[in-house]
């Protein structure tokens, strides 16, 4: 028994290492096949840009990991963004000589209410996570829009210092990437290093196990979902800073992106499995693919069918590397 | 362990559970009717409820069969990206000179082709769940229809295309008609067939149910086919009545059809519901929606209001179910 597990974890971890490898890789590739096609790609500027671009994404989808973590899916983030985003923006409307951190306090506060508040739906009454987020999805986009009245709230009437918290820089990095670089700092040491990061897994893993080992089940799941909406708050007032307009289909959609770059970087969607170097690296790729697609002359319109065929392959390839671990596994142990 | 559990209950009180959630349903229905009575005073009127049918009968073609599909414990979250693919290249192929009805047929031909691209998928890589299966074929979907169309919109139909919109036959709205006659046809696949069985038995325990002899894999694709066929119908009423498509039509429809399924009692842990819950939700939803819109109540409430029912639908079955674990576990111990 012991031996199996031993076995199980060690080739888990070659998975892994493989997967991130292969995506390191793949993305090595693209830049290179881009800066042939277009000398401005790797320029300081560009890459300053496109990772300001994509800061946004990684700060999500470091919740979204935890979330899928615990086999859950949460869709209704676009939508705590937009509210949390939509609040804060008013607030500051109102009061323009209003600190830039308590606006990025407030909105957290508010991501983390709505994502409490969907983690006890999930964790207390066994609602399905993606039945949850789906009607907790139109239930805060119902209240951005009507908190709005349907206007948006736009450049002019943000004060300077609320714009500024996405153009500002802390020790030469701009704002957004240092607070992803935080953000991922705290997580990974969270979740390799503290009990309650690994009881996560745990609970991801197996839930039963979980459960007859001592872990609050429902606990972790409230966390997790509570971290989401927390971040998702955080980066609603980033987005609204950053875009300068609060409108009330802000980053619609923008859920399925968070969602595609934990695929691409090999969060497992039956749970259990994840890490933050991989979806660092997902995030970084569906960045690039934004940034680099328009610089080679793709159309716009093609950006979507692509988009999609590299999550599409990217998921394959991972069950079919998976596959064959597998099956060399099988013929180890029979010898 | 938990699965076991539902089993067991399976024979006690599912029967009777069910039949009661149907006529909760048919009580929240007829609540809703007479709210919406009194609020405004031109809700109660035969023509008008039957022209309200229109409006909201084009996405109730998928409901059918997302009812099979939930209930194989599955979802496709790609059907309204189904819906504009086929809708565009539809619209697309008439523009270049196909004779409508040929187009028609390329239409469901589409949907067909994307539907049981999703099934064929699903079933050649088990390790991938069928969410994120069609995530990824949602965005390939929608985003070929951005290729075919980039951000113009096709239409120019021949006259009596309109007709599958607009039109009625006796009085009643045609596209009424078709969804009864293909809600009769599912119901009967669901209910009365050995393929229906073999989805009840599938969405219980797929394992159990392959080593019956039952075809697990072929099951499952006719099911996400026939999902995808139902899409390409929502695409033709859809198209028919607003006259022309757009790549970004139909968008937010996936959320609508699963929460009324849902809303519907089909529990999303599979294996449970019936087709007549599901197709109570949709005049549920329907009417509410029109009756608010009577009373000029703003979309986003609506939303709200969907939202919160979808969760409570799901939470109230949920909280009955623990309780009753909950007693007998106090009396066993």
């Amino acid at each position: 028994m012991a031996e199996k597990v031993l076995n199980k974890s060690f080739n888990s971890i070659n998975i892994a290492k493989f997967r991130e490898l292969g995506l390191l890789g793949f993305i090595l590739l693209l830049s290179i096949m881009v800066q042939l096609r277009n000398s401005s790609f790797m320029t300081l500027e560009n890459i300053d840009d496109m990772i300001t671009n994509t800061a946004i994404l990684s700060i999500l989808s470091v919740g979204m990991m935890l979330v899928i973590v615990t086999r859950g899916i949460d869709l209704s983030i676009g939508a705590t963004l937009a509210l949390s985003g939509m609040i804060s923006a008013l607030t500051v409307k109102a009061n323009p000589d209003l600190h830039p951190l308590f606006a990025i306090l407030l909105g957290t506060l508010i991501g983390m209410a709505c994502g409490a508040l969907i983690g006890l739906v999930i964790a207390k009454t066994g609602v399905p996570p993606i039945i949850a987020t789906l009607g907790m999805m139109n239930v805060f986009r119902g209240l951005t829009f009507m908190i709005s009245g349907g206007k948006w709230v736009s450049a002019h009437q943000m004060s300077v210092s609320f714009k500024g918290i996405a153009t500002s820089s802390i020790f030469g990095i701009n704002t957004l990437i240092f607070i992803a670089i935080v953000i991922y700092v705290v997580f990974y040491y969270f979740i390799n290093h503290t009990r309650t990061g690994r009881q996560i897994y745990a609970v991801g893993s197996n839930p039963e196990s979980a459960k007859i080992s001592g872990i609050n089940n429902e606990k972790i799941l409230c966390l997790v979902y509570t971290i989401m909406g927390a971040l998702a708050g955080l980066a609603g007032v980033l987005w609204v800073s950053k875009f300068a307009s609060a409108q009330g289909d802000t980053a619609m959609g923008f859920e399925l992106n968070v969602i595609a770059a934990c695929v691409l970087g090999g969060v497992n969607i039956a749970g259990g499995s994840g890490k933050i170097s991989g979806i660092v690296l997902g995030a970084l790729l569906l960045g690039i693919l934004n940034n680099a697609l328009p610089l080679i002359n793709v159309s716009p319109f093609w950006q979507m069918a692509i988009q999609g065929g590299i999550i599409l392959i990217a998921v394959i390839t991972n069950a079919l590397v998976k596959r064959s671990v597998d099956r060399n596994n099988l013929i180890w142990r029979k010898i | 362990m938990k699965e076991k559990n539902i089993i067991a209950k399976k024979e006690f009180n599912l029967k009777s559970f069910f039949f009661q959630w149907e006529w909760m349903l048919v009580l929240l229905f007829v609540v809703i009717n007479i709210i919406n009575t009194f609020l405004s005073p031109y809700y109660l009127d035969p023509k008008k409820l039957l022209d309200a049918t229109m409006t909201f009968l084009d996405k109730a073609f998928i409901v059918l069969p997302m009812v099979f599909v939930i209930i194989l414990a599955d979802i496709d979250i790609s059907v309204a990206s189904t819906v504009a693919l086929s809708a565009v290249v539809m619209a697309v192929s008439y523009n270049l000179g196909v004779p409508m009805a040929l187009a028609i047929i390329i239409c469901l031909l589409v949907g067909t082709l994307c539907g049981f691209l999703n099934g064929l998928l699903i079933v050649k890589f088990k390790e991938l769940s069928a969410v994120i299966v069609t995530l990824s074929t949602m965005i390939i979907y929608r985003g070929i229809a951005y290729i075919i169309l980039e951000d113009q919109a096709s239409g120019k139909f021949p006259a009596w295309y309109k007709f599958l919109g607009w039109g009625y036959v006796g009085g009643i709205p045609f596209i009424l008609i078709v969804f009864a006659v293909f809600a009769v046809v599912f119901g009967l696949l669901l209910h009365k067939t050995t393929f229906g069985r073999r989805v009840y038995a599938m969405g219980n325990n797929i394992t159990a149910s392959r080593f019956s002899g039952i075809q697990v894999d072929k099951i499952k694709v006719i099911v996400f086919t026939l999902t995808g066929f139902m899409s390409a119908v929502t695409a033709l009423f859809l198209t028919s009545r607003m006259g022309s498509t757009r790549p970004n039509v139909a968008s937010g429809y996936e959320l609508d059809v699963i929460a009324m399924v849902v809303l519907g009692g089909i529990s999303s842990t599979g294996g449970k519901g019936k087709l007549t819950g599901a197709i109570i939700s949709i005049f549920l939803i329907g009417f509410l929606r029109y009756g608010l819109g009577l009373k000029n109540v703003p979309a986003q409430a609506l939303l709200i209001i969907i939202g919160l029912l979808l969760i409570f639908a799901v939470m109230i079955p949920n909280l009955k179910f623990n309780f009753k674990k909950w007693g007998k576990v106090q009396k066993t111990s």
